[in-house]
């Protein structure tokens, strides 16, 4: 009975093994996952489009490890050069709450994939699929649609804005050519 | 004390160590002898004070006196006599460390005093791996590298240091002291190498997982060797006449390789690792990590994960057939 002050420090101890999960190494040789993904809700007849995900997005959007290395690789990248750390310039802005072509991060692995019309090029192949994916993760933690634990810190190099864990959370609206944020109060 | 024969062994051993490439105690140049002076001036007389106060301090053991009969009794003499060798012990430690400070202030004049020499270089520290960028009045010789420094034997070379993401620190024990390349700012740093050789440098700052293999190489050489090796690096890569090496420069180009590395003559551009125009060239790849050979260069990219855990190169998807073109073709950019 002695050793009993030992129970609560292993209880302490044992609450360190709650680590968020990640994955250290990749497969060699995976491909890309497939997912299938539709940009509108709209169908013609009674059945909705069909929309098939892999669920890698749920081990990818909430991490801090994958969304701080997306930060690192959007910068690697150049996404800067259209995206503007977020604010948009030649390429849309992508901290705000409009998405055009969705915001689920199956949406926007896709958009990275694919490229899209009017400028956004296709990474399919030249970026590995893995790093896509942190990449998308990153770039939903810009509008705060992460929690703010898992949202990265303030980055090495000068920053426009607060970091991405200090914005506000953002409220997600899907498709639309005019922000609802730029609509006018009714 | 018990002497223990079997600690002999290590010992030289770890002092065999101190020979070689990469060794403080085996100077090349002005700087790192000024160091290594210095190194033997503080060891010799430290040492000789270390051995005299052991000396003193095993006498003063076993020395033996008769008790006195009142323990707080004082001896006027005794007295006296301590208070002058306590009073020559302090003047002759304030004299030495003075003497020890001017010794390494003036070895220090060498070290620092450097100016704009006819060759300077922009050493970028990055995780886990050298920038070199060999600086020019004319931008067309301008030209960047990675982990491999070519320097003329026996002129001053200015190196100026900065870090892309993390502290590191630029360090080639037999030709200079430690210099810390820190984000935001430029440190400076010069070498000299007295006589043609390879030297290695080594990243002396924990800077990440993979610190141990961020190492450099320095090739001293003559300044004909030096004006043709720089020449080469000037010049764009070529085109590859072999078939096979043809399709490894296709590969490269469309696979995701082309996001990072930079062949120039090609339209790869990446910036954000080693610049590959020469790698061929270069003894080393993985910064010091394997010798240049077509199957470590092929190793390399299959997992590069495996040799060096925690690079930032990731795991590329490339078929069994792609990898051989590509290795053969990194191989021929001399």
């Amino acid at each position: 009975m002695r050793a009993l002050w030992l129970f609560p420090l292993a209880v302490l101890l044992l609450t360190a093994c709650e680590r968020e999960k990640r994955e250290f190494r990749p497969p060699q040789m995976s491909g890309e996952t497939d997912e299938e993904i539709t940009l509108s809700s709209i169908s013609a007849g009674s059945s909705p489009p069909t929309q098939r995900t892999s669920g890698k997005g749920q081990e990818y959007e909430d991490n801090a490890y994958h969304i701080s290395q997306g930060q690192k690789l959007y910068h690697w990248f150049n996404c800067n050069g259209c995206h503007a750390n977020g604010g948009g310039d030649s390429g849309p802005a992508l901290m705000d709450d409009r998405w055009i072509y969705g915001g689920s991060i199956e949406n926007i692995v896709q958009t990275i994939r694919e490229g899209r019309p009017n400028g956004m090029p296709s990474f399919r192949g030249k970026i590995p699929d893995d790093q896509i994916w942190e990449i998308a993760a990153y770039v939903r933690s810009m509008g705060r649609y992460t929690p703010k634990t898992a949202s990265p810190g303030r980055r090495d190099a000068m920053s426009p804005g607060p970091a991405e864990q200090r914005r506000p959370p953002a409220e997600m609206h899907q498709g639309g050519m005019i922000p609802p944020s730029a609509q006018m109060p009714q | 004390m018990r002497v223990r024969p079997f600690l002999i062994v290590p010992i030289a051993l770890a002092l065999s160590g101190c020979t070689g490439w990469q060794s403080a105690l085996d100077p090349h140049g002005p700087h790192a002898d000024a160091l290594s002076r210095l190194f033997w001036i503080f060891l010799a007389i430290l040492g000789t004070i270390w051995t005299a106060t052991i000396l003193m301090l095993l006498l003063a053991l076993r020395r033996r006196r008769a008790p006195d009969a009142d323990p707080l009794m004082t001896r006027p003499g005794t007295e006296r006599r301590m208070t002058i060798v306590v009073s020559c012990a302090v003047a002759l430690t304030v004299m030495t460390v003075m003497s020890l400070a001017v010794v390494s202030y003036g070895a220090q004049r060498v070290l620092f005093a450097h100016r704009d020499g006819p060759l300077t270089l922009l050493v970028t520290g990055q995780q886990f791996w050298w920038k070199v960028q060999y600086e020019d009045a004319s931008p067309a010789r301008t030209f960047t590298t990675a982990n491999e420094i070519h320097i003329p034997v026996g002129e001053k070379v200015l190196i100026k240091l900065e870090a892309g993401d993390v502290i590191h620190s630029f360090w080639v024990p037999s030709l200079n002291g430690k210099m810390d390349a820190i984000p935001g700012r430029q440190n400076e740093i010069e070498i000299q190498a007295d006589r043609p050789g390879i030297y290695r440098g080594q990243c002396a700052e924990f800077c990440g997982w993979q610190h141990a293999h961020m190492g450099l190489i320095i090739v001293a050489e003559s300044r004909q060797d030096f004006e043709r090796w720089r020449d080469g690096q000037i010049a764009a890569a070529r085109a590859p006449d072999d078939p096979e090496a043809q399709k490894g420069m296709e590969v490269f180009m469309t696979k995701p390789c082309i996001m990072c590395h930079e062949i120039r003559g090609t339209s790869a551009g990446g910036k954000v690792a080693p610049d590959l125009t020469h790698v061929g060239s270069r003894q080393y790849i993985g910064a010091g990590t394997l010798p240049t050979t077509r199957g470590n260069i092929a190793a390399w990219i299959i997992d590069p994960q495996r040799i060096k855990p925690g690079v930032h190169m990731p795991l590329i998807q490339l078929a069994p057939e792609e990898i051989q073109p590509l290795a053969i073709y990194l191989e021929s950019l001399k």
